[in-house]
């Protein structure tokens, strides 16, 4: 019914084509870097800090951050898109690629699903598929600075072919298993996986 | 989940809160009702097709008369590079119509129904949210006692200054806290730097453990005033955010 409707006396601002190509439905390019979070910024001690792996493994690990330092990372260049609206190309960060982590554990057969959690109970959840063959890390330095505490320092997930909110902040571990477990956001109306070019923002969509 | 629609609003009136805020009256068939600390999908869309979206906080009160409400405002602060907001500004008038969808968001909501005192932050248009709350305990005569600190850079960019001073004017209403961060006008009473932990303390007169906090407005506000009020022994989860960054429009 409101496919053909035309909002009387609007233009916008179209993006050049180069651009524009690389921006999602319904989204605007932004050079800021905007912080969304649901309740107060987490400060854990890097000392108290690990990263864990759970669930349907055959042995859980956990790293301390002196050890997920020394872990194999490489620097990824990707765009991201927020839920609220804003996309930002060319994101620069530095962190250990999912896979790379997933290494170090024997994955049960049965294990589909994926809880990433973090400092301040925050939770997103992800099908296991959307973490591998480098669609996923987990960052600790942007724009080769370490990752600022508004931003999900020291170390937040990043899943930049998702909305931004399955990025994780303030990520500590992985829970693995074998039935989707909606996260934070995904109980409160967002849609289940989120993929931006398909516009999947909330429930139904 | 069934999807939420897009739906066709038609503006019936626009006020000017500020010289750099409006409120926009949307008439809205078939609204199924809203929480107070819901927002909006805004989106609109040129002759040629190009499209764009964008978020705004709806500042009125759920009817609680019908169920299904077909009024709600919304507060949109012009960003002068913005896309949309200067379009809705400047262009957008009475009778225009609008394509909008919600309610959205479950988390930064207040339904009244607890009896819990709740401090409400905010910062410039990050009012907007939290005086639909202001307004749904007015209008629905809820006991939680309500605490509002409003922080604004002069006088004249108060937004809703008078209705909040009616409603703080009741024995019963909430309490409302101005401070204006650049300037004052002469014999300002209130507070004149930016929102701090003392002030908090102040506010909250004791009973930050049992109450419910929200805090909307720029990030440095949020993320200093929801610091601040972890200090004061709020447990993380009772301290709701929501941001209104510089970008976006």
């Amino acid at each position: 019914m409101t496919e053909r409707f035309v909002t009387r006396g609007f233009v916008g601002r179209r993006q050049a084509p180069d651009a524009g190509q690389r921006i999602p439905p319904g989204q605007y390019l932004t050079n800021d870097f905007p912080v969304l979070s649901a309740g107060p910024t987490p400060h854990t001690p890097l000392a108290e800090w690990t990263f864990s792996i759970a669930g349907l493994v055959a042995q859980p690990i956990s790293w301390t951050w002196d050890e997920f330092l020394a872990l194999p990372a490489r620097e990824f260049v990707v765009d991201i898109s927020c839920v609220t609206k804003w996309t930002k190309l060319n994101t620069r960060w530095q962190g250990v690629s999912v896979d790379t982590l997933l290494e170090h554990v024997s994955l049960d057969r049965q294990a589909a699903f994926a809880v990433a959690w973090s400092d301040g109970g925050y939770t997103t959840n992800l099908p296991i598929a959307d973490l591998l063959n480098g669609q996923a890390f987990v960052a600790y330095l942007y724009d080769g600075e370490p990752l600022a505490p508004a931003h999900g320092g020291p170390a937040r997930l990043v899943v930049p072919h998702l909305y931004f909110w399955k990025s994780a902040k303030w990520v500590r571990g992985l829970r693995l298993l074998e039935h989707d477990e909606p996260g934070f956001w995904e109980s409160f109306g967002y849609h289940n996986r989120g993929d931006p070019w398909k516009e999947e923002r909330y429930s139904g969509d | 989940m069934a999807t939420i629609e897009w739906r066709l609003a038609t503006v019936a009136q626009i006020r000017e809160e500020t010289p750099r805020v409006r409120t926009f009256v949307l008439d809205l068939p078939d609204w199924a009702g809203h929480l107070p600390g819901q927002h909006v999908d805004v989106r609109l869309t040129a002759e040629d097709g190009y499209q764009a979206q964008r978020s705004y906080s709806i500042a009125s009160e759920p009817h609680s008369d019908a169920p299904r409400s077909a009024q709600i405002e919304l507060g949109v602060e012009r960003v002068e590079d913005g896309e949309v907001s200067p379009f809705m500004h400047d262009v957008l008038m009475a009778g225009d119509r609008l394509e909008v969808r919600g309610p959205i968001g479950g988390y930064f909501v207040w339904d009244g129904m607890a009896p819990d005192p709740v401090l409400l932050v905010a910062g410039g248009s990050g009012i907007v949210p939290l005086m639909a709350m202001v307004r749904h305990r007015s209008a629905t005569g809820t006991r939680a006692p309500v605490t509002l600190v409003y922080s604004s850079r002069t006088r004249d960019d108060v937004i809703y200054h008078d209705e909040l001073a009616g409603l703080a004017a009741h024995a019963d209403g909430p309490r409302v806290i101005h401070t204006l961060t650049r300037s004052q006008p002469p014999g300002w009473t209130g507070f004149d730097r930016r929102i701090d932990r003392q002030m908090l303390e102040g506010a909250l007169d004791g009973t930050a453990v049992s109450t419910q906090a929200f805090v909307c407005g720029p990030t440095p506000l949020v993320e200093s005033v929801a610091e601040a009020l972890v200090g004061l022994g709020f447990a993380p989860g009772r301290v709701r955010t929501e941001r209104f960054g510089p970008s976006g429009g």
